[in-house]
């Protein structure tokens, strides 16, 4: 009767943990059979290697190099500005902060994380885009850089967050050593603890880019939704999500191959975030362990 | 010159650019609270003058002076709340069984690895598996049947919301509670054991109660998640102009982030400022939701450690 029980539980346990199996499958699945009737009409090769992106007016044209182009354009903005900032946010919490100070510090500092992304999208059109217009001649109104800070800020959090629990993983007896040879604290911090931490820092920029590049909102409201080929930040570019939101926005029909071109760029989406999500376990599952 | 020479101004020029690399780590931590700050105050000064009770009482209307928050603030809360029901008892027992149960074998690593990887997945494409699993379930139209006793497929209901945002906010809870679980000190289960329970009496009368407070603190990270995700139900197409609150899990619906998605979107100045008195009411129910949360967690503290 016990062992009843307990392997009835044990199986609904099993159950509920497999969901995850589902959910992955399912994604994957429902993306490459709604891309399929798309790759029917257009090569795959065509679709990877167009450089023009016009799939809802006449002629139409499905190359999506300018969407993957405007998508790394933000990401890119936004890596450059949150590798620095949110690692020396890091150090500081992790080698400045006194313990006082890093109890309210940190907890505060991920407030910034909880915040829904539609409300940054709303900070970049009312706040930063003008404010980018004031400063800088030439700048769209609908721009990649004002985008890419936006997102910059959304995901400083998760870096200096993740990058200061590496960085004071690392043992105190490397800081002292360091510190018996004579270094400064900042030698200290750059010379031994930032290495130390490598890995784990790595995992935290791998997951911020990540978090960067499947970002829809914030991207959708300021970036805009012109699929340009351009390398400017100044310019109004559109990003892969950005162009999923304005189809399923808009009122093409469904089964036209320019709704079916959704699902194609959401696969390729989605093998972009696979890679870089493995990637980073990889990274994680060969975190350098201290043990003291 | 002299080497003690040499050594003093390399000292000197050493701490000085301690001090300056100091200052330079404490301004990039400022700068995300700067950015909160003028985030926070701009939302704030142009939103309250139009935030009145008044604006939870009355639905979307073509003049931003009349436009109200009530089927978007209504929408979001039966969502939210049939997805609490539908994560908080998935996402645990998936938690205890993969630290509790399975053997740290292979099956145990791949599940780790997909809910891993779920949880980097971009949100937009939960939408997309929402919209053909659950808003249309693989038919071409959103024409309802019943199926025993159940109305499918869901069409852009607040079920296919519930759904959807559940799936995408499960891998959140599950590795919180993981965390939380693994917590728990070893000597606890070990004691359990001796006494002759079995592997679920210890879970259930020892490591859950145990884990509770850190579980609780992934529950509402994960419904804030829910609360504020705004691109997956975009994409099934939750609607944007719904003059109802909802009264069955059928009925169609609008939420929070769209509605204010959609006023931000419009080129009427004045609906700038009806989004940031959306924003207010929205960030006023999270951080609600953060509080009780912390109140609920002391508490749990405290009579653990009474």
């Amino acid at each position: 009767m016990r062992s009843l029980r307990e392997s009835c539980i044990r199986h609904g346990l099993l159950t509920s943990a497999s969901i995850s199996i589902l959910t992955s499958f399912g994604i994957l699945f429902i993306l490459i059979k709604e891309s399929l009737p798309f790759f029917e009409d257009v090569s795959p090769w065509e679709f990877l290697t167009g450089t023009n992106w016009a799939p809802l007016m006449v002629p139409r044209d499905y190359g999506v190099i300018p969407l993957v182009v405007g998508t790394l354009l933000v990401t890119g903005v936004a890596a450059l500005i949150v590798i620095p900032v949110g690692s020396l946010a890091a150090m500081y919490l992790s080698e400045y902060a006194s313990s006082r100070a890093r109890r309210i510090l940190k907890p505060t500092l991920e407030v910034l994380a909880g915040i829904p992304t539609v409300v940054y999208g709303y900070f970049a059109i009312t706040v930063v885009t003008p404010a980018l217009r004031a400063v800088i001649p030439g700048v769209e109104v609908f721009n990649a850089l004002s985008a890419g800070i936006v997102v910059a800020v959304m995901i400083i959090p998760t870096v200096a967050s993740l990058s200061d629990d590496a960085m004071r993983s690392v043992p105190n007896a490397l800081r002292e050593a360091a510190f018996g040879l004579g270094a400064t604290q900042k030698e200290v911090t750059v010379g031994v603890v930032y290495p130390g931490a490598i890995s784990g820092v790595m995992a935290a920029y791998v997951l911020a880019i990540g978090r960067a590049l499947g970002e829809t909102m914030i991207v959708t409201m300021a970036a805009g939704s012109t699929p340009l080929l351009t390398l400017n930040p100044l310019d109004s570019v559109q990003t892969m999500t950005g162009y999923i939101v304005q189809v399923s926005l808009g009122d093409t029909p469904a089964g036209t191959p320019g709704y079916m071109s959704i699902f194609a760029v959401g696969l390729l989406l989605f093998v972009i975030t696979l890679s870089l999500n493995l990637f980073r376990i990889w990274i994680q599952r060969r975190y350098v362990r201290y043990d003291t | 010159m002299n080497r003690s020479q040499h050594f003093q101004d390399r000292f000197t020029q050493r701490h000085r650019k301690d001090r300056l690399f100091k200052s330079l780590t404490k301004v990039a931590m400022s700068i995300g609270f700067i950015a909160l700050a003028i985030l926070l105050t701009g939302i704030l000064i142009e939103g309250l003058p139009w935030l009145s009770w008044d604006f939870l009482d009355r639905y979307p209307s073509r003049t931003p002076s009349k436009a109200g928050f009530k089927a978007a603030f209504w929408g979001s809360l039966w969502v939210i709340g049939l997805t609490t029901l539908m994560t908080v008892p998935i996402g645990v027992a998936g938690a205890v069984y993969l630290e509790e149960y399975s053997a740290k074998g292979r099956f145990a690593k791949f599940i780790e690895l997909l809910i891993s990887n779920l949880a980097g997945v971009p949100s937009i494409l939960y939408g997309m598996l929402g919209l053909i699993a659950f808003v249309r379930m693989f038919q071409p139209t959103t024409d309802p049947t019943t199926f025993l006793g159940i109305q499918v497929p869901f069409g852009r209901s607040v079920l296919a919301g519930t759904c959807t945002l559940s799936l995408l906010v499960l891998p959140v809870l599950t590795i919180a509670s993981r965390e939380a679980l693994k917590a728990v000190p070893d000597s606890l289960r070990l004691a359990a054991f001796g006494l002759g329970a079995t592997r679920w009496q210890c879970v259930r009368h020892h490591v859950l109660p145990s884990a509770a407070p850190g579980i609780l603190t992934g529950v509402v990270l994960s419904i804030s998640r829910a609360l504020g995700e705004t691109a997956p139900l975009v994409m099934m197409g939750a609607l944007t102009y719904v003059a109802f609150t909802p009264s069955t899990v059928y009925d169609p619906f609008t939420a929070m982030p769209i509605q204010i998605f959609n006023w931000a979107s419009r080129p009427q100045p004045e609906f700038q400022s009806v989004a940031a008195a959306g924003i207010i009411v929205l960030l006023a129910v999270l951080l609600g939701m953060n509080a009780v949360v912390v109140l609920l967690r002391n508490r749990a503290e405290r009579s653990k450690a009474a």
